[in-house]
């Protein structure tokens, strides 16, 4: 039977039999199970009330319980169990192989550095993006392009930027734009400028503010007014050692920067260059994500009471510091709601690394690796325990909005 | 914002210019990749695709026809003439050459003296006459060297050649139809089934409500990564296995949760009046349902649908995990992408036009419903 057709009477079926269950079991609760007749009839429909919700709920919670629910624990069961011992309990001999293999930690390290620079080079693009295209009469227009590539699939986007990262030869006309880009570059004032010094001023504002935040984290450790017990002093010490842990990183990095001493005149390889790559793959995932930031924030910005920023400019505010100062603390919670969005997307990133590196070069990220254990290894004892990995990483967000959503529907 | 005091008329400059570079610069790849796709393999990799806007500088080696048999006496020599580009094309001879040491020695209309009286014109429009007499018009033809101007070409050979040929590699019509197979489906089922959860959950009393509303809002984040394995196990267990029903019935699943949250939220909000009089005048939650909840519900239905569209035409991961088996018969756009990239990494014109005719789709989608899919997110996600 052709595809198409199978297709339209899985429709016809699908939505005919959801229709028809709900009808009927409706039918059947209110004439055969519990009819309202005789001297039953209040009481039997009330009885018919409280049953009927979960004759409404049944399908949905059907397929949630099964394709969402069982599978977290049957992930679990399976990250703790040797397939090839006919799935005997291994307790945690998976984490152990997975955590001494060298792939995975390579997929942490790139999945920490997605997590970090996608959200929020996506956010501030959007924001800016939003700030920008709010006032002006053909923003609408811009807006919609801005947003475009979210109808475009990862596979597609990927093969859209391997088309600019694309090089050929030395001698060949080169086709892809950061190539034909790269050659205009000499060594002169204008590499210094653009591939030295503006690398250099962005990884040291980071570091700059990953010291920042660490020491607001530290100072009430040493003045010892922290309050919160012993709890909070352990979390004060790992968020103080994790912006350590940044601020090393990125002082390597610029040292990094700083020494490297490209070869101009040559066309580069771009996805294959070690580190760098990364950032060519997240660009990708930016360019598509910018556009839902401004969305959402665009909303934002357009809620904000038109009189705190007339107070502000009739206090003598320039545009700047009406936007720093009075638009941007306006919107914090909606940044955070974009801000977490993106790292949900960024968390389960896969089809992009599948379809420009799969991974190769020291682009791995814990998605990727997963499916090539899963799939590719058929390692079902070390994949699950990677899926675990990203389950307890997308945790925190999930306990997060559940809190959110109980306080909103008190 | 407009007409603001302390807004500069520079600082409007400002923002217009920066506006147009960040517009130009997101644009710009799907650009590259569009007109890629109108261009032949030769074009792209002899130029940029933003070189072909313009006319471009082609170097052509061609050979005068055959004196032989093409000859024709003019006066005591013999002439041969004809034209160097094929019919229709509209390029400009800038110079040419007879010897590959000099290719641009003359321009347009002069005459070339090859000795002997031997000589030989080229016009403007690539026409040549070559005079000579019996013993140097005889042999093979005269190389002639060109430096042409040739204005943008642009064809539509790729698009035939992916959709129309059948080619099991490069086509993507199978796949194309199998995609829209998957799609459908996928879109319309969770809608119905989630929208009678979404009123149970927003207009209907009973115990454990708000934990199930909590539970909606966990599965939300709830990455599909983990159900690979075990639905895989599960399907082959019922002994659907690989196929269109397990990829429907997974795609559902995975949907199903910002399906109810959005109808939820929606429904939620709609005016209690409407559906109290509905109850007081006798009608059964099944009518209020469906002859009141549903019609109000549509704009949110739609901005789902858009959601759900989009991420099913666009998935990857599910398609390879629940529906393409060994045959690859049942492969889709995606996926078939993914395998071009592999053997016709360097082919371009192929490439592009496979991921154009992907990305069509959802496109057009996007460009026609972008009002709902605005008003989806900003339910979704905004509280």
């Amino acid at each position: 039977m052709h595809p198409a057709l199978q297709g339209l009477i899985t429709i016809i079926i699908g939505v005919g039999g959801c229709i028809g269950y709900f009808y009927l079991s409706n039918q059947i609760l209110d004439r055969v199970v519990f009819p309202p007749r005789k001297n039953d009839a209040g009481r039997n429909i009330n009885r018919a009330n409280a049953v009927r919700p979960w004759l409404f709920l049944l399908p949905a919670m059907v397929a949630l319980g099964l394709y969402l629910a069982y599978p977290v624990f049957s992930t679990l069961w399976l990250s703790l169990t040797d397939r090839s011992q006919n799935g005997a309990f291994v307790g945690l001999a998976n984490y152990n192989q997975m955590f001494s293999e060298a792939k995975f930690w390579e997929a942490m390290l790139n999945n920490m550095m997605w997590l970090i620079v996608v959200p929020a080079a996506s956010t501030a693009f959007g924001l800016l993006a939003a700030q920008l295209t709010d006032r002006i009469s053909w923003g609408n227009i811009a807006k919609s392009i801005i947003f475009m590539p979210m109808a475009i699939s990862f596979v597609g986007a990927a093969v859209i930027f391997k088309l600019i990262y694309d090089s050929r030869p030395v001698d060949q006309a080169q086709i892809g734009v950061l190539n034909a880009i790269w050659l205009q570059f000499d060594g002169g004032l204008g590499s210094l400028l653009l591939l030295k010094l503006l690398p250099g001023i962005i990884v040291l504002s980071f570091a700059a503010i990953a010291s920042y935040i660490g020491w607001i984290i530290l100072r009430p450790l040493i003045t010892g007014d922290a309050a919160g017990g012993a709890l909070m002093v352990v979390a004060r010490i790992a968020g103080v050692a994790v912006s350590a842990f940044f601020l090393v990183r990125s002082l390597i990095l610029l040292l990094g920067v700083m020494s490297f001493s490209p070869t101009y005149g040559e066309p580069q390889q771009w996805l294959t260059i070690p580190f760098w790559n990364n950032f060519f793959l997240m660009i990708v995932l930016i360019w598509i994500q910018t556009g839902f930031a401004m969305v959402i924030l665009s909303a934002a910005l357009r809620g904000i009471p038109e009189e705190t920023v007339e107070a502000a400019i009739v206090d003598g505010a320039n545009p700047f510091q009406v936007f720093f100062g009075i638009k941007v603390p306006q919107i914090t919670g909606t940044i955070v709601v974009v801000w977490t969005t993106i790292t949900l997307v960024v968390l389960k990133i896969f089809d992009i690394v599948f379809a420009m590196t799969n991974g190769q070069w020291e682009t791995q990220v814990l998605a990727n690796y997963m499916f090539d254990k899963l799939f590719r290894a058929n390692d079902w004892g070390v994949g699950s325990a990677s899926a675990i990995i990203i389950m307890i990483l997308v945790s925190p967000i999930l306990v997060w909005n559940v809190y959110n959503a109980r306080k909103e529907m008190r | 914002m407009d007409g603001l005091a302390g807004t500069s008329s520079r600082l409007t400059w400002a923002v217009h210019i920066s506006t147009a570079l960040l517009v130009a610069l997101w644009l710009f790849p799907t650009l590259g990749l569009l007109i890629s796709s109108f261009r032949t393999a030769d074009q792209i990799s002899q130029s940029g695709w933003w070189a072909s806007m313009f006319p471009s500088e082609q170097r052509i080696i061609q050979r005068a026809a055959d004196p032989d048999e093409f000859r024709s006496e003019d006066g005591d020599k013999f002439i041969v003439s004809g034209t160097l580009f094929a019919p229709g094309t509209e390029n400009e001879v800038i110079a040419w050459g007879t010897s590959s040491r000099q290719v641009d020695a003359y321009r347009p209309g002069d005459i070339a003296d090859l000795g002997d009286g031997e000589s030989m014109r080229v016009t403007a429009d690539g026409f040549y006459s070559w005079r000579g007499n019996d013993e140097q018009l005889s042999g093979r033809g005269q190389r002639i060297f060109v430096t042409a101007i040739a204005p943008p070409e642009f064809t539509l050979k790729n698009y035939e050649r992916v959709l129309l040929s059948g080619d099991s590699t490069d086509g993507m019509a199978k796949a194309f139809f199998n995609t829209l197979t998957v799609t459908i489906p996928a879109t319309i089922i969770p809608i119905v089934v989630a929208a009678f959860a979404a009123y149970a959950l927003a207009w209907m009393q009973f115990p454990g409500r708000a934990l199930l509303i909590a539970s909606v809002v966990g599965l939300l984040v709830v990455p599909l990564q983990l159900a690979l394995i075990p639905l895989l196990q599960f399907h082959n267990g019922i002994g659907i296995g690989k196929g269109y029903l397990g990829t429907w019935l997974a795609h559902t699943g995975f949907g199903l949760p910002l399906a109810v949250y959005l109808l939820r939220n929606y429904m939620v909000g709609l005016p209690r009046d409407i559906i109290e009089n509905a109850k007081v005048d006798g009608a059964t939650d099944f009518q209020i349902f469906t002859k009141i909840i549903v019609p109000l519900s549509f704009p949110a239905m739609a901005s789902f649908a858009i959601f759900q569209f989009l991420w099913t035409w666009n998935d990857l991961l599910v398609a390879r995990v629940f529906l393409i088996d060994a045959t690859g018969e049942t492969t889709v756009m995606t996926n078939q992408i993914v395998e071009l990239l592999g053997t016709r990494g360097g082919n371009w014109e192929i490439l592009a036009t496979a991921a154009f005719v992907s990305i069509a789709v959802p496109l057009a989608v996007f460009f026609a419903m972008q009002r709902f899919l605005v008003r989806g997110l900003l339910a979704g996600s905004v509280k």
